[in-house]
């Protein structure tokens, strides 16, 4: 079947979709954008997260046939030209990537949770990304790539973390 | 396989009676992972998400939250934590985020699985099935749903609608046995209800039987209790020996099985532990806002 939708923004046509297949693979074989990453294929390490309609889901888990009409976001979206979106730029600067795997997914997760909460609390930080599993790293510097961003986007907006905004 | 893509609740019901063994498809959390690892190749997908009407929710005159099928966790949890608390709370522990946005009620109930989160807090607050078919509509109670290992109630031809839930009169727990916080399947979960109106306490138990269940027992004995000691109209402290005994009577309530998560006495043994406990908590609760209010 044919699935048409927007991708980043662009609208997009698939071709020849099997009916059961996954948004992932739409994406990474067939609209060649292998950012979204395949590394479990049953929902439980977050490395395809992708926006649906502005909700961060993971796109092993939507049927391809599930995404017509509607607007899906990916990793290879969050920049602007060459210019890195803050929380990826904040996951170079804090040493938050090893192997890369897990990273896709999580810039997108991030990236969902400061556009909703401003200065989140470690708390908030870890429950948002309680479902990107991460093999490398230990998480630390992801947790400090996480507040880095945050900060520079408050920075960038010129507001103090009062906490009052999240 | 067929992708068939209903756009209204009509004609979502004419696909599914000329498919009678299409598939389903709403949040895809559980149907996908069926299909990406080759466990399930049905003929047809019948996807939900085109059908507006499955995503919302209202309150009816008698204060029951008519909940569609589809509504994912994450909307229940940001605008329904009030009146629906212990579904709230069963609907936070469900996988992660990304889990919580596309998972829905309605795929946890046609899935049936006995360690599907929504199940037990659905037992304790007495909600009702919405089903329909061509034929007609049925409001199957809750406590008629769930009829075996991943069986429900549902005839080949039928599709949740919506599923009723009276909104909470009184403190509602739900508490979940796991190894970590995030992305576990239960153990063992429990949730509990009070209803001051009608001086109930009602149950739910997951995944320590072949289907979520109620513990009946333990319900009459607490009913009993708070009756004969007269603790409704005194909101007195609940002795910890009847709490204790409620655990007891939960844990007997249960048929668990040793399996991967946990065996069978671990189970019979922690899920004593959440019902006394969440008892205490809402009882605690009830006696700290409840009567005031009232
Ligand atoms: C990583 C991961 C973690 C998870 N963690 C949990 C957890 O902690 N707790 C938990 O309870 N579950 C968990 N699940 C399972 C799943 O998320 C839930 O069961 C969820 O409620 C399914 O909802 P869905 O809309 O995605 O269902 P789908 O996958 O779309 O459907 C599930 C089943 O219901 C049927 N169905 C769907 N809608 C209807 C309808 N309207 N009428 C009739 N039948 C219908 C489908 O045909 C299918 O059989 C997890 C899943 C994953 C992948
Ligand atoms: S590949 Fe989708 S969650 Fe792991
Ligand atoms: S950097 Fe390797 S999995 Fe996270």
């Amino acid at each position: 079947m044919r699935v048409t939708f927007t991708v980043n923004g662009r609208p997009t046509e698939a071709d020849d979709v099997w009916e059961g297949e996954s948004l992932l693979y739409v994406l990474r074989e067939r609209v060649g954008l292998p950012g979204s990453k395949n590394a479990c294929e049953q929902g439980e390490c977050g490395s395809c997260t992708v926006y649906l309609d502005g909700a961060p889901v993971c796109a092993c888990l939507v049927a391809a046939g599930q995404v017509q009409d509607r607007a899906v976001g990916t990793v290879e979206g969050l920049a602007d030209g060459d210019t890195l979106d803050p929380v990826q730029q904040a996951f170079v600067d804090a040493g938050a990537v090893q192997c890369g795997f897990c990273t896709p997914g999580l810039l997108v997760q991030t990236h969902d949770l400061l556009n909703r909460a401003h200065h989140p609390s470690d708390a908030e930080i870890r429950e948002a990304l309680s479902g990107n599993l991460c093999r490398c790293t230990g998480y630390e510097k992801i947790m400090d790539a996480v507040r880095l961003a945050a900060a520079r986007k408050a920075d960038a907006r010129g507001t103090a973390p009062a906490g009052s905004e999240g | 396989m067929e992708f068939l893509r209903p756009a209204t609740w009509e004609e979502a019901l004419a696909v599914k009676a000329q498919h009678p063994s299409a598939v389903p498809i709403a949040g895809g959390t559980d149907v996908m992972v069926e299909l990406n690892f080759d466990r399930r190749r049905p003929d047809a997908l019948v996807d939900l998400n085109r059908i507006r009407e499955l995503h919302e929710w209202r309150i009816e005159d008698d204060d029951t939250v008519r909940l569609g099928a589809s509504v994912p966790y994450a909307r229940i949890i940001e605008a329904l934590h009030d009146r629906l608390p212990g579904l709230s709370l069963g609907a936070r522990t469900v996988g992660s985020p990304q889990i919580r946005n596309r998972g829905s009620v309605g795929g946890n109930l046609g899935g049936a699985s006995p360690a599907g989160d929504a199940h037990p807090p659905l037992l304790a607050s007495g909600a009702t099935v919405e089903a329909a078919s061509v034929r007609g509509t049925r409001l199957i109670p809750i406590d008629d749903f769930y009829l075996g290992v991943k069986r429900n109630a549902l005839e080949p031809d039928e599709l949740i609608r919506a599923v009723h839930i009276p909104s909470a009169t009184g403190p509602q727990q739900f508490a979940k046995i796991g190894t970590r916080n995030a992305m576990v399947i239960a153990v063992c979960s429990f949730a509990v209800a009070l209803h001051p109106h009608t001086r109930d306490v009602r149950t739910g138990i997951g995944s320590a039987a072949p289907t979520p269940r109620r513990a009946r027992e333990a319900e009459e004995f607490i009913r009993a209790e708070l009756d004969e000691s007269g603790l409704w109209t005194s909101g007195g402290e609940l002795p910890r020996a009847a709490a204790r005994r409620f655990g007891e009577l939960v844990a007997g309530a249960a048929a668990p099985i040793d399996d991967v998560r946990g065996s069978a006495a671990y189970r019979r043994h922690a899920l004593a532990v959440l019902a006394r406990r969440t008892l205490l908590w809402t009882w605690n609760d009830h006696r700290a806002t409840g009567r005031a209010a009232a």
